[in-house]
């Protein structure tokens, strides 16, 4: 089965639906048309260029645009992280403890399933690497940004307890322990829930993309267990490594909480 | 047997403080709400940063690790918190003389946190810190939400602990017949400025 090409007159007709959806919109006075249609346009026009990108990038192969190229979607997920938090690190912290974490995790992993399970040639040929990293990143992303947010508001909320278990002469990463681990749960759930309802509940993205883009259904099955299992596994150590780096980081030197070091803290 | 020194502590806007607690010594401190008590207690304990020195007999707080530290250095904040459900977990050790002494038994320790009154928390608040055999006490309002006789009861038991041990006693309050009652001297904190700092 090859795959059947859309040509601007069949993504027109789909277009259509969405316009049908706006008229809708404004006959209900819901005021969600303009919205409608922007985010309409802009999923065009970014997925469009994506498109052209990743077109030049596979037809190049070259292993310095790749590295631009996943720098560039790291930094993007670093930054999506810092945004989803409520009261992020302050300075550089904000930023970089999501984004370490997830460089370490995310690029082990893809590059461990480049490299040893598909074993492409070269390891990194684009058609497998951005993907698998887009794939990654965008998980473990979510599983950061929830677990660092956990732990950063929990750590505001039971200050006094924390500083209980300290003058009790807890050292650090008892004083924070059941928030670490809370932290940890809820960034690994999310993963482990929709491992446990793949196929029964959801069709996954990938293999349904694969299986409509003319892949036998058992072959995008394999695939997409291997994406499972590497996105579970990027994802938990990357909420591992994020929680216990900023769990470290609400204790000073002498293992003072420090609150102080999260934005929107007011004076200390 | 412990001496603590502290020297030229500098929390925020409090003028530099100097003062010692001798073995077995009670110390009253007082002052108008909003003056810097406790932010003073929580400095000795090494729980917020601070200038100066504090030692406890020949070491300096920052030599000591930081959890040994507030070991020894025992503080006990005015609010008690808990993070377990039941009390009995929130005891490394279990003293039933010091159980009894503040009218509680054995049963204490299957009680339920979130059951016991704010009077009842305070005390179990102070025996959980007495349980790490501090060397030196300060106390941030230990009897201010307790009824007379559990003033009382707490008043013994710190009383006893101290004559035991040699234990030291920094013991902030508003109620100044009992700092009269118990303080063999006293310190005032009033326009951020520590008197009576003779050691």
């Amino acid at each position: 089965m090859n795959v059947i090409h859309l040509d601007m007159f069949d993504l027109g007709m789909a277009a259509l639906l969405v316009v049908l959806l706006a008229v809708l919109s404004l006959l209900m006075r819901l005021q969600l048309e303009r919205q409608i249609l922007i985010s309409a346009m802009r999923t065009t026009v970014q997925l469009l260029l994506i498109g052209l990108v990743l077109k030049t990038l596979f037809a190049s192969s070259n292993l310095f645009w790749i590295s631009v190229m996943a720098m560039l979607m790291l930094a993007v997920a670093g930054w999506e992280v810092m945004q989803r938090q409520k009261r992020a690190f302050s300075g550089w912290w904000g930023y970089g403890l999501g984004t370490l974490s997830m460089f370490v995790s995310s690029f082990a992993t893809a590059v461990f399933a480049l490299l040893v399970v598909i074993g492409t040639e070269p390891w990194y040929l684009p058609q497998y690497s951005i993907p698998l990293l887009g794939m990654m990143l965008g998980n473990t992303m979510n599983g950061v940004a929830l677990a660092l947010d956990r732990l950063t508001s929990s750590a505001w909320q039971q200050r006094a307890v924390i500083e209980t278990r300290l003058t009790l002469g807890q050292e650090w990463s008892e004083a924070i322990g059941d928030i670490s681990r809370d932290s940890l749960r809820t960034g690994m759930l999310p993963i482990i829930n929709a491992m446990a309802a793949a196929g029964i509940v959801s069709l996954p993205g990938m293999m349904t993309g694969q299986i409509l883009s003319g892949t036998p259904p058992l072959e995008a099955v394999k695939y997409q267990i291997l994406i499972m299992f590497m996105i579970a596994a990027g994802t938990g150590f990357a909420t591992v490594i994020a929680t216990w780096l900023g769990a470290r980081r609400l204790f000073d030197r002498r293992q003072r909480l420090s609150l102080y070091r999260l934005s929107d803290s007011g004076v200390e | 047997m412990s001496t603590l020194n502290v020297i030229e502590l500098a929390v925020l806007d409090i003028q530099p403080v100097s003062f010692s607690l001798h073995p077995g010594e009670c110390v009253g401190l007082s002052g108008p709400s909003g003056e810097g008590k406790s932010l003073l207690l929580r400095a000795i304990a090494d729980l917020i940063p601070h200038g100066g020195t504090v030692r406890l007999d020949d070491e300096d707080c920052n030599t000591i690790p930081p959890a040994q530290w507030r070991r020894r250095v025992g503080l006990l904040l005015p609010e008690s918190h808990w993070w377990s459900d039941r009390i009995g977990d929130h005891f490394p050790v279990r003293e039933m003389d010091r159980v009894a002494a503040l009218g509680f038994d054995e049963r204490v320790f299957d009680w339920q946190v979130s059951r016991c009154s704010s009077g009842e928390k305070q005390r179990l608040a102070l025996l959980r810190l007495l349980a790490n055999q501090p060397q030196v006490l300060l106390l941030d309002e230990p009897t201010a939400s307790l009824d007379p006789e559990s003033v009382a009861r707490v008043e013994t038991l710190i009383a006893d602990y101290r004559q035991q041990s040699a234990c030291p006693v920094l013991w902030v309050s508003h109620d100044a017949a009992q700092l009269a009652r118990l303080a063999d001297r006293q310190l005032r904190l009033e326009h951020k400025q520590l008197q009576g700092q003779v050691a």
